[in-house]
């Protein structure tokens, strides 16, 4: 019985070297890829416009409700210590630094990632990618790095979006349900937040951003055998991104505040 | 024979334990029409895509113009492709880009040229295969097959190749848009003056577009003569393919009922 289970362990762990053998040399030729002329500008300007642009309103909707939520759950705990004062400063930091990015960024991971692996995936499937090479255009350069590249410059934008919307959200909650005077929280909002609140929440944004389309990018191309295989890797994408928006966020975290 | 455009000499393929080219030897001569014939899955695709460099051989030489193009840097296998055209099996049009993008697409992304003079180069390829510049704003998506067909072979022409590959061009047709299919193959193959591969299994297709044909068989080219030859080449594998007999030497992969 225990040769079977070292086995199926040894085998795991195998598989999961492999797995990042092969995604860091992915990586790795879309970044040389991406860094070497010609630049597709027309391509980063499309996916620009799909990961930020039609993300507004996921992502908007996303940060309003959780603003608003956090300053009514934050309210009924710190109304036992009658330090409702700290409530704007709790719900600006939370989401500066955690929420924003990482619901943003599961957000983006479903919507984006998801299309992208989809989209890649069908052009591999039926044999696109290969069409782009015959017609001397390189796939890492025309496909894979313009989506990087708008991964990493939109989702800080997109993030700080979020910030504004779900302190919005928390502003609403507590000037109109919670009675707080408008100046005062506007006031205990700004007065605690520090430079790096937001910015670390943005350096976490671009790494998401990167984790993403990188995750898209790499099981759309590694996709085979039709309609099933596609379909497996849109599910790969997703699941394989939000849990590296998870682990990379502590990591993230960690090397911004730990002390 | 001229020195050959395109020379495989021991050419190899394996996935993992499946060995799929077993030693291919074959010559294309400049401006020759050459077709591969063979069953499915018996590594016809495999053959144009290693050819292509879209697959690596695992051994063997692959000479274009006399030129190694196994372990190439890709600079210089982006170089060895400008001489190349493919038509897909399934077209392998972009969904995303119109009619005209697609068949532009190689003279703008990667020759450089302007928008609206790729365009007048995209119609006029789109005239040389019989389509009118009316479709050229529609998507791949809106067209027939056989409409398709021709949009690809209107972009595996448009950078004017040397060579062109054909990977089962009158597949999905019904009879009659596959001889349009065959005409226009012919047609601008002779035109361009390009040397051709074109892989297919079917009959009347290969003698209308070949001038010599290659029999593919578990891995290997085991005839190879002129289009004239193929009724009598006294191979009996070359026999049970042209007749299309289930008898004969090649087994088929079925259980018996």
């Amino acid at each position: 019985m225990t040769l079977p289970l070292l086995t199926v362990l040894g085998r795991m762990t195998l598989a999961f070297l492999e797995a990042i053998g092969s995604v860091s040399a992915f990586a790795f030729k879309a970044i040389r890829q991406g860094l070497q002329p010609p630049y597709y500008r027309r391509q980063i300007l499309r996916q620009i416009m799909e990961i930020g642009y039609y993300s507004l309103p996921v992502v908007g909707l996303t940060a309003i409700f959780t603003g608003m939520v956090l300053a009514l759950q934050s309210y009924t705990g710190f109304a036992r210590f009658s330090a409702e004062s700290a409530i704007p400063n709790v719900v600006v930091v939370s989401l500066t630094r955690e929420l924003g990015p990482v619901l943003a960024g599961l957000m983006v991971a479903g919507r984006v990632g998801a299309a992208m692996a989809a989209e890649i995936g069908t052009m591999r499937v039926t044999e696109q990618i290969d069409a782009l090479t015959t017609l001397s255009t390189d796939p890492f350069k025309y496909l894979v790095a313009p989506r990087l590249i708008a991964g990493v410059l939109t989702l800080p934008v997109l993030v700080l979006i979020a910030d504004i919307i779900g302190v919005l959200g928390g502003f609403l909650v507590g000037v109109y349900k919670l009675d707080f005077n408008d100046a005062a929280y506007l006031r205990n909002t700004l007065d605690f937040l520090q430079l790096q609140d937001v910015v670390s929440g943005l350096v976490k944004a671009a790494v998401f951003g990167f984790l993403i389309t990188l995750m898209g990018c790499y099981h759309g191309y590694r996709s085979r055998g039709g309609a099933q295989g596609v379909g497996m890797a849109t599910t790969s994408a997703v699941v394989s991104a939000s849990i590296l928006i998870l682990t990379f966020n502590y990591f993230i975290t960690e090397a911004f505040f730990a002390r | 024979m001229a020195s050959p455009k395109i020379s495989l000499r021991g050419v190899t393929k394996a996935f993992g334990p499946k060995k799929v080219l077993q030693g291919i030897e074959l010559d294309v001569a400049p401006g020759e029409s050459m077709v591969v014939i063979g069953g499915s899955g018996t590594g016809k695709s495999v053959l144009l895509k290693c050819i292509l460099g879209l697959l690596k051989p695992d051994q063997g030489s692959i000479k274009v113009d006399g030129e190694e193009t196994r372990g190439l840097s890709d600079r210089d296998r982006a170089r060895i492709m400008r001489k190349f055209g493919m038509l897909f099996q399934g077209g392998a049009l972009f969904d995303s880009l119109r009619v005209w993008e697609n068949v532009a697409f190689g003279p703008i992304q990667s020759d450089g040229m302007p928008a609206d003079q790729a365009r007048e180069v995209a119609v006029a390829k789109l005239g040389a295969v019989g389509l009118g510049p009316e479709i050229s704003d529609l998507f791949p998506s809106e067209l027939s097959g056989g409409m398709q067909k021709r949009v690809a072979l209107a972009r595996a022409i448009a950078r004017e190749p040397e060579i062109i590959f054909f990977d089962e061009p009158t597949t999905g047709l019904d009879p009659i848009m596959a001889d349009v299919i065959n005409d226009l193959i012919v047609k601008s193959v002779s035109s361009l003056g390009a040397t051709a591969i074109s892989i297919t299994h079917d009959m009347a297709s290969a003698r209308k577009i070949g001038h010599r044909i290659g029999m593919l068989h578990e891995g290997k080219l085991i005839w190879q003569g002129p289009v004239a030859d193929i009724d009598h080449s006294g191979n009996a594998y070359v026999d049970q393919f042209i007749h299309g007999r289930a008898e004969g030497p090649i087994r088929m992969q079925v259980r018996k009922l």
